[in-house]
């Protein structure tokens, strides 16, 4: 966990699509950090390219769906010569638990990765019971 | 998906086949070779160049850029942190430290470039140096 090993490259993986998309362009799947504190579970998504408007979160059906849509206007007028990485959209979904609560989940964005907080409902958070 | 053309796509596809046959040399050989992070993608705008890489949550100042004639070189370290307390259930984002240099076909001009880091993205703008230029010849 030292900050001091060698950086090595995540290969981005193109979304396996489940529903079509109507509009051009790929998608990928963000890298996602996920780990749970007593009160809430913390998710980070990585979208290098999304500003703050172009993300849009949703919940629907117990299912949490993020998508960030990338610029690609500002690609429209130079020429690429030599590429390492594709450039595209991102979506991604998981599945939330009854254990979350949903209207207290937040989200900030940070250099392009977007923290989401889902806190735990009340009835979810663990309780420490003394011994008399 | 061929609906309209894709030009990283079609670059990235036809590198692979080419660097299955042998590295891709069109930034010369060793340290620029691909598979060094971050990932980046080179563009070019009438003589200029520009660089652009993504570098998900690393802020700013824990990014270091020199330009020497030909060559840029990008170092930085990216940290990715979690309370004490936190039981981790899925860890994809890396971290560690990175040094890469970039060897460009000309030459740039040192005290033009700019850099601008948003949204995870870092562009640098590297403009060509002027005696690099091509110069055309009136015939007399």
């Amino acid at each position: 966990m030292s900050g001091s090993q060698e950086l090595a490259v995540r290969e981005k993986q193109e979304l396996a699509q489940q529903e079509e998309k109507t509009a051009p362009g790929r998608y990928y799947v963000p890298a996602a950090d996920i780990f749970e504190t007593d009160g809430a579970l913390t998710l980070l998504l990585e979208m290098p390219g999304v500003a703050k408007d172009n993300i849009d979160i949703q919940i629907e059906n117990d299912v949490l769906r993020v998508e960030g849509k990338i610029n690609s206007a500002a690609y429209k007028d130079i020429e690429p010569v030599y590429t390492e990485y594709n450039v595209g959209h991102y979506a991604r979904a998981f599945t939330l638990s009854n254990k979350i609560d949903r209207d207290a989940i937040t989200a900030q964005v940070e250099n392009g990765v977007l923290t989401l907080t889902l806190p735990k409902s009340k009835e979810a958070v663990p309780r420490r019971i003394a011994v008399n | 998906m061929a609906l309209f053309p894709d030009p990283f796509g079609t670059l990235l596809g036809l590198q692979n086949a080419l660097d299955a046959f042998r590295r891709s040399d069109w930034l010369q050989s060793s340290p620029s070779a691909g598979g060094s992070y971050p990932p980046l993608n080179v563009f070019r705008k009438g003589d200029d160049f520009a660089l652009v890489a993504e570098v998900p949550g690393i802020s700013s100042s824990d990014l270091e850029i020199q330009v020497k004639g030909r060559t840029v070189r990008l170092s930085g370290s990216k940290t990715v942190k979690y309370p004490e307390e936190a039981s981790v259930h899925r860890r994809e984002r890396l971290q560690g430290r990175f040094d890469r240099s970039i060897t460009l076909p000309i030459e740039v001009d040192q005290d033009r470039v700019t850099a601008e880091c948003r949204d995870g993205i870092l562009a640098i703008t590297l403009p060509r140096a002027e005696r690099d230029k091509p110069r055309s010849i009136r015939i007399g």
